[in-house]
């Protein structure tokens, strides 16, 4: 007879616009070859990076706000459960309608079962970094509902069916002729006589928008932060679109991550000052708009939200990578991340791309996910970004724990070891003691020799070919360090020693004088 | 001072050069330098590469020629190693729950310090003329590499020592603070990413018009030395050991024989 001791099934993985089609080499070589787009990333991240350092300089306290950003996050993923229930009592209390998805297609469903409720068949929508994670707009137009963006760079997005490039600056890949080419294409009603300037851009979106507020019934939103101790919601914007969204039609969805909690109304306070330096470099956003509940005879009478698991809960059981769920959505990160300004946002295959995506994205769908397993390689971890991080992620440390995730998940697995695997393996053979470092390193007349006489490397074969690719390697030297040492201290007198005199192994503890013994 | 030199394995087998010059920097100070020959790699490789099982038995090669051999203090003239020494060795080992391992490798890591930190820090040089005799006539460029900024918080101990080489001509470098793109692995597994990166920051240092371009790191000068040589520039790498060791009397052999070099002689 066996028991059943009521242990839950591990957490499932998300699902939607969080997987790659290609992996990141590949597709970022195809992104590398846009020297407009390169352009573009390269002029937009150095603006707002110097802007974000200028207006962080401010702050005398702008570390121990870090700190305090990332201990209140902690305590929210230690005790998030009893904090998302303090949140439905409060938000249910005052007026509004909880929803539970457990991935993308559950929300889809759910979503589109209360804008069919309403009768309605269009939306307006704020920029939602969750809503594009479930790939919410495609399938409420296959469900015959239109979703209209209504944040300027979205907007340019949607009307030129393409992806957002970055999470901040969704059109950051786009320049303004670029722009004004796709009003000019796409929207309707747009001026023949458009220019290229970016307030006469502005002010066709505006009209264009104006339009869709004031007939819209129904408007879908994300949410920056959900504080548990009054049911409150909160977004962070800069242009007024989502302000509209809010306030003007009859209901109102949202849909956000469990992960956005925060357990008080103070806590607030610590991330309304990280956020906007942060992002947009602003020591404050135009415009932030909270709701609690509803309202009679003012702002939308249906209230609803849909709180998303879509993987987090799989992200939280992996204890060196939970930390990536304490992301603000700020895209500083990407801002000064080396790799993304060369690559754009497309390369990364998800919603989420930079260095956050490239550990989020396989922390919510699982590291074995093929799409997903080259992200966590895609940063020579130079370590910016956690610099950078207003709530301290550790992005660096968290790609090296996935890389070693993917590496021991494809152990026994392969019938035939990659060139890495087998390079790694014999490396470390070669690199674990000082004596056989040393025999490896009488090899080196031979690279010598391979080098000719210009004495550079200019081509190397397999997994190498990638550094011969655009740089040479200089030919070794006739002789190591260590051998010059030993020589010197055999000729000075000190200790003799032969290739052959036995070393200091992990296992043992050698005599004081081994130290010195030249081999 | 009795102070254990860790070569790190690309310097004791590609630029041995590194590491006599350091050898000579603190012996002109009076210290005496051991060479713990256990000694082999930091095994930052195969952890950054996600090869943990492979890396254990590289750093617990390390942590044994360290903790059992003689001396004050460690340095090594790589600031990537270091920070390899200090924080991925007990991370390392604490992931493999090895609580042993652990704890002897952050008293080796507690003793282990980066060149720069070591002279600037521990032994008080402020003044690599007067203190070292440091001479070297040439326009030179700096680049900090990422760990020593990031992880070790070098600041500006590197190029402080080197403003005060006698006859020296730094020349600031653009965008100093960015990646050259290395990554150890990482430039053969997203090699046109690493490429383009690279691409900017030889760009950056051919625009101040410097014979060369020296740091703390050898791993990163190879990567730069190496595309500056495949775009046939004259502009080459010199670690900055090779610089503050370079005196009058015995200047420092700028075109070494394994240096990447197009051979054209500097002035």
């Amino acid at each position: 007879m066996t028991t059943f001791l009521g242990m839950p099934a591990l957490p499932a993985f998300g699902s939607g616009n969080l997987f790659a089609g290609e992996s990141f080499p590949t597709a970022a070589h195809r992104e590398l070859g846009n020297a407009q787009l390169r352009a573009n990333l390269g002029h937009a991240t150095h603006t707002i990076r110097d802007k974000r350092q200028a207006v962080v300089a401010e702050l005398p306290d702008w570390e121990q706000l870090r700190d305090a950003g990332s201990a209140i996050k902690q305590a929210v993923m230690a005790r998030l459960p009893e904090l998302l229930e303090e949140f439905e009592t409060n938000f249910t209390a005052r007026g509004g309608v909880i929803h539970w998805a457990r991935d993308a297609r559950e929300a889809n469903e759910i979503v589109a079962g209360l804008v069919r409720d309403t009768g309605e068949t269009e939306v307006v929508k704020i920029k939602s970094m969750a809503t594009q994670e479930i790939g919410l707009n495609e399938y409420l137009e296959e469900q015959g509902i239109g979703a209209f963006e209504t944040d300027l760079a979205e907007l340019i997005v949607q009307l030129d069916h393409d992806k957002p490039s970055h999470i901040l600056v969704p059109a950051i890949h786009k320049n303004r002729t670029e722009i004004r080419d796709i009003f000019l294409r796409e929207m309707p009603g747009a001026d023949p006589a458009l220019t290229d300037d970016p307030s006469v851009l502005a002010m066709a979106a505006r009209e264009h928008l104006r339009r869709k507020f004031l007939t819209a019934k129904v408007a879908v939103s994300g949410a920056n932060f959900a504080l548990a101790d009054s049911g409150t919601l909160a977004v962070v914007e800069s242009e007024g679109n989502g302000r509209m969204c809010l306030t003007l039609p009859e209901t109102l969805i949202t849909v956000m991550g469990i992960e956005k909690l925060l357990p008080t109304w103070q806590d607030l306070e610590v991330f309304m000052q990280l956020l906007p330096r942060s992002s947009t470099g602003e020591r404050m956003n135009p415009y932030t708009s909270l709701w609690t509940g509803v309202t009679e005879g003012d702002g939308p009478q249906n209230v609803h939200l849909v709180l998303l698991d879509n993987g987090r809960s799989a992200a939280l059981a992996d204890e060196m990578g939970r930390s990536a769920l304490h992301c603000i959505r700020c895209s500083a990160c990407m801002n000064v991340c080396p790799v993304y300004e060369r690559t754009g946002g497309h390369a990364y295959g998800s919603t989420y791309p930079g260095p956050i995506g490239a550990i989020l994205s396989p922390l919510l769908t699982g590291i074995e996910a093929e799409e997903n397993n080259s992200l966590p390689y895609a940063s020579s971890l130079c370590g910016a970004c956690y610099d950078a991080c207003p709530v301290k992620i550790n992005i660096p440390d968290i790609l090296v724990h996935l890389r070693s995730v993917d590496v021991d998940s494809k152990r026994g697995k392969k019938k035939v070891p990659s060139q890495m695997d087998v390079g790694m393996k014999a490396a470390s053979w070669a690199l674990s003691s000082g004596k056989r470092l040393g025999l490896v390193e009488k090899g080196l007349p031979l690279g010598r020799l391979a080098a000719g006489p210009d004495r550079k490397i200019t081509k190397l074969p397999g997994i190498a070919a990638g550094w011969t690719q655009s740089r040479d390697i200089p030919a070794p030297p006739a002789q190591s360090f260590r051998d010059w040492w030993a020589k010197e201290h055999r000729n000075a007198g000190g200790a003799p020693g032969t290739p052959g005199t036995p070393e200091a192994g992990p296992s043992r503890t050698p005599s004081p004088d081994t130290k010195e013994t030249p081999q | 001072m009795r102070i254990a030199l860790f070569a790190t394995c690309i310097v004791d087998a590609m630029y041995p050069a590194t590491a006599k010059a350091t050898v000579r920097i603190l012996e002109r100070l009076g210290h005496e330098v051991v060479f713990p020959s256990g000694q082999a790699c930091c095994g930052q490789m195969h952890v950054n590469s996600g090869y943990l099982k492979e890396a254990v038995p590289v750093i617990a090669n390390h942590v044994a020629a360290f903790d059992t051999a003689d001396y004050d203090v460690a340095v090594a003239p790589s600031g990537s190693c270091v920070a390899s020494v200090k924080h991925q060795h007990p991370m390392v080992a604490r992931a493999c729950g090895d609580a042993a391992l652990e704890a002897r490798a952050t008293a080796v890591g507690t003793k282990t310090y980066e060149l720069s930190e070591l002279l600037v820090d521990v032994l008080g040089v402020t003044d690599a003329g007067a203190q070292l005799g440091s001479y070297f006539p040439h326009r030179v460029t700096y680049h900090p590499s990422c760990h020593g900024m990031r992880l070790l918080r070098l600041g500006d101990r590197q190029s402080r020592l080197l403003r005060t080489v006698q006859g020296i001509d730094l020349a600031e470098l653009p965008e100093q603070d960015q990646c050259c793109g290395f990554g150890g692995t990482f430039s053969m597994k997203n090699a046109d990413v690493s490429s383009a990166m690279l691409q900017d920051k030889a760009a950056n240092i051919e625009s101040t018009g410097a014979e060369l371009c020296t740091g703390g790191d050898a791993s990163c000068l190879m990567h730069i030395g190496g595309g500056l040589s495949r775009q046939g520039s004259s502009t080459t790498t010199l670690h900055l050991a090779e610089i503050l060791a370079s005196t009058m009397e015995e200047p420092a052999s700028v075109i070494g024989e394994v240096r990447v070099s197009t051979g054209k002689a500097l002035r």
